[in-house]
């Protein structure tokens, strides 16, 4: 088991990401649930950027970025390695939603069919934020980015997120999840258990970004929270593909999520589109009934 | 100071860069009103809010970037973002 | 020991003598053969690597990538559309400085598709600073391999190699090869040991960004590093010369030079070719050489000069390449010219062999009577009645 690390940041200050950035959140959580016996492999991406302007890095863990598409790649041959040198470090994989999802597809696919004993941290912030807020295939339905803009002919990016975790549990991944920084006890606790499962393992942790949603960096928190309470972020967790735990919740209608975030703003100015709307609750909706994410309240 | 080989190099250096710069705004702690449940240290993007001998969390002004997720995110509201006199 | 080998199973014996711990493996004609002796090997206990079977080339050059940076002696090989596949990755590694070694199996690259033999492929990655070996044939394939890993993990190098031959021509024939033992080479190749590896007792990052600010002083490090290998080869290959009697220490040879008025200027399985022509045409009267090349990256120009200078009869220069840069010349022959430059000997560019077209010594001997009629710089042995 990784040596915990409950007092030490192995993420450093000093760090460039913006005020408030959900991602630098992670990068801290997700390197204390992993302590100090860890090899970290980034892909090309914000986390990256942000974290080692040559000769500044953040990262007080051994760590290593090679290219945008090749992390797993990349793990799988530090494994090998690591496997003859009779060494017993642990390998997490940190990459954001354009890294996994669109370019990375095939060496992450290739690495999670040989089953290579690693974790796979994709922090999601629902587009290529890096390079200025591109769709990728983790943006929900009608999120306005700069390659999905809304205007008078769109109402932003016309498709649903690919739905990762069943592409990975797919693979026969033993252990996989989502989380969210709203809820850092429960984020660590699952990066430990991904860490602690033999084989490949997946958690995608929420991480959203004030700077390409649009929103105060005071609110990334809340924000997270009300992902999670309107069913568009379900939080889960799979074992061997069959999911086992769920974060229930008493549901909030859509809106309240979608009118905190500029991404969102076509979407009631300059008028309310009820249909747009109504399609993004139905994703809601069919979420909460995939996973059983509604309290069932007790009839009187 | 001579380059690595291949770009690489030791932790450290990060901490050069005084972040606490870019602050428009200050987060002020009240100590009295905190109830030490530690939620700004986890929640704090930069890692800048440290637990002292005597359990109080004190943020290291020299790298908050002054984002106000600890004010937001405070249970007791013992923490108040005040625009910073420069 | 000598054995008449294939050229993929003598290469396959000596990577597995170098003790590499980590090899990934993907198929590619003319390059299988070496990763399923491999292969075999693993799955016979002759060799203790982990072997992973990649899911495409760029992933292969990847997996080394993170193998050599954990600290492992790391082995990939490919050709032609998988070495096309990894270009992204070759810069990478290279400027990571990751001393991975990569058979490359020369092959013509597409389109047209063509599964046969020339050296666009790691010709095309002569930018990419990994330092490029060039075999005349299968004993020199096979060595390359010994001498590549012991300068590329040489500290003062710290560099990717590519070892190429040419595919079919080497790889799939059978010639006599001189083996190396397990002991010679436990002998001539020490374990591998890097100044620095992702190790939690010593935190390091790899492949930081690197500002405008140095960028410039990264990449002439890097320069350095790779022009400087020459005296790392010179001493690596004399000391190999000591202990198995080849010598590899230097990056060009000299055949027949010193009164030559033709010099004829190639690499690889064409100088095989080559100097039995030279033979035949000496025994005519006809006075030509060849200056063979066997280290392209980092480039011989002193070399190349030196000898050149030294063969004081020279009239003309005859450079033979199985590669063109489309638009412009044969790899070869431009960088010859570059370091001939104020030379008056006309130096003439020769395009042949390109997609497994075959180069016989009468191809050699028709060259040099264009060479001296002063016909040059066009492809050779273009079929007219299909043009």
């Amino acid at each position: 088991m990784a040596e915990k690390c409950k007092t030490c940041e192995l993420f450093d200050s000093g760090h460039r990401a913006c005020g408030g950035c959900g991602a630098a959140l992670a990068a801290r959580l997700v390197t204390k649930a992993a302590g100090t016996e860890t090899i970290v492999v980034s892909s090309t991406g914000c986390m990256e950027v942000f974290s080692t302007p040559y000769p500044e890095t953040a990262w007080k863990v051994p760590w290593i970025h090679s290219l945008f598409e090749n992390a797993s790649a990349v793990a799988s041959g530090i494994e090998a390695a690591l496997k003859k040198q009779g060494r017993k470090e642990k390998i997490v994989i940190m990459a954001g939603d354009g890294a996994t999802f669109d370019i990375g597809m095939v060496c992450i696919s290739g690495a999670f069919e040989r089953g290579h004993d690693f974790t796979y941290i994709c922090y999601d912030n629902e587009a290529y934020m890096n390079t200025g807020i591109q769709r990728s295939g983790a943006t929900p339905y009608d999120a306005s980015t700069t390659t999905s803009p809304a205007g008078s002919h769109s109402f932003g990016n016309k498709r649903p997120k690919k739905d990762m975790p069943a592409i990975l549990a797919a693979h026969g991944a033993p252990y996989v999840a989502t989380a969210s920084i709203a809820y850092p006890a429960d984020l660590m606790q699952k990066v430990e258990k991904a860490m602690g499962t033999p084989g490949p393992c997946y958690v995608q942790v929420h991480a959203p970004c004030c700077t390409g949603w649009g929103f105060e960096g005071d609110q990334t928190i809340a924000i997270a929270k009300l992902a999670i309470e309107t069913g568009l972020w379900p939080n889960f967790e799979m074992v061997d593909g069959k999911v086992t735990k769920v974060k229930k919740v008493v549901r909030k209608p859509v809106t309240e999520y979608l009118k905190t975030q500029k991404r969102f703003r076509h979407l009631f100015k300059p008028k309310q589109q009820d249909a747009e709307i109504a399609a993004i609750q139905a994703i809601a909706d069919r979420n909460a009934e995939k996973y059983g994410l509604d309290i069932k309240l007790k009839k009187e | 100071m001579a380059l690595t080989v291949g770009c690489r190099a030791r932790p450290g250096k990060s901490r050069d860069n005084k972040t606490g710069s870019w602050r428009v705004f200050k987060p002020i702690f009240d100590h009295e009103k905190c109830s030490k449940c530690g939620m700004c240290q986890t929640l704090c993007p930069e890692g800048c809010i440290h637990e002292d001998a005597e359990g109080t969390f004190i943020p290291d002004y020299a790298y908050c970037k002054g984002c106000g997720i600890c004010a937001e995110e405070c249970p007791k509201e013992a923490i108040a973002m005040k625009q910073e006199e420069k | 020991m000598m054995e008449i080998t294939e050229g993929s199973h003598a290469v396959a014996e000596a990577v597995r003598l170098c003790r590499p711990q980590v090899v990934s493996a993907y198929p590619i004609t003319p390059q299988t053969h070496i990763v399923e002796a491999l292969a075999d090997f693993v799955a016979n206990g002759t060799l203790d690597a982990e072997y992973i079977n990649v899911e495409n080339e760029f992933s292969a050059l990847s997996a080394c990538v993170g193998a050599s940076a954990a600290g492992s002696r790391t082995y990939s090989a490919t050709t032609s559309q998988g070495l096309a596949l990894m270009f992204e990755v070759c810069f990478n590694a290279a400027g990571m400085r990751l001393p991975i070694v990569m058979s490359i199996a020369n092959r013509a690259l597409g389109a047209p598709l063509s599964i046969w033999n020339d050296m666009q492929d790691s010709i095309s990655l002569r930018d990419a600073g990994w330092l490029q070996f060039y075999a005349e044939d299968n004993q020199e394939a096979t060595d390359l391999h010994y001498i590549a890993y012991r300068v590329s993990e040489d500290y003062k190098v710290l560099l990717p190699s590519f070892v190429c031959f040419d595919g079919f021509i080497l790889s799939h024939t059978y010639e006599p090869v001189d083996m190396l033992t397990q002991a010679d080479v436990d002998r001539y190749l020490p374990k591998f040991s890097p100044p620095e590896r992702l190790d939690a007792a010593d935190p390091i990052s790899f492949g930081m960004y690197a500002t405008p600010e140095y960028y410039l002083e990264f990449r002439y490090e890097h320069d350095k590093a790779l022009k400087g290998a020459r005296d790392v080869i010179a001493k690596a290959g004399k000391e190999f010369a000591t202990l198995f009697g080849r010598d590899y220490s230097a990056m060009v040879e000299g055949y027949q030079l010193n009164d030559a008025e033709t010099v004829i200027v190639a690499m690889g399985s064409l100088c095989g070719t080559i100097k039995d022509a030279i033979d035949e045409m000496r025994a005519d009267g006809k006075k030509v050489g060849l200056l063979k090349i066997r280290v392209f990256r980092p480039f011989p120009s002193e070399d190349v000069a030196k000898f050149i200078k030294a063969a004081q009869q020279v009239q003309r220069i005859a450079v033979l390449d199985k590669n063109i840069s489309l638009g412009a010349k044969g790899a070869t022959a431009l960088e010859v010219k570059d370091a001939l430059y104020g030379s008056a000997v006309p130096i003439w560019n020769y395009i042949l062999g390109l997609g497994g077209r075959d180069v016989r010594k009468k191809d050699i001997k028709d060259i040099v009577a264009l060479a001296e009629k002063g016909q040059g710089d066009q492809f050779y042995g273009l079929r007219k009645e299909v043009l």
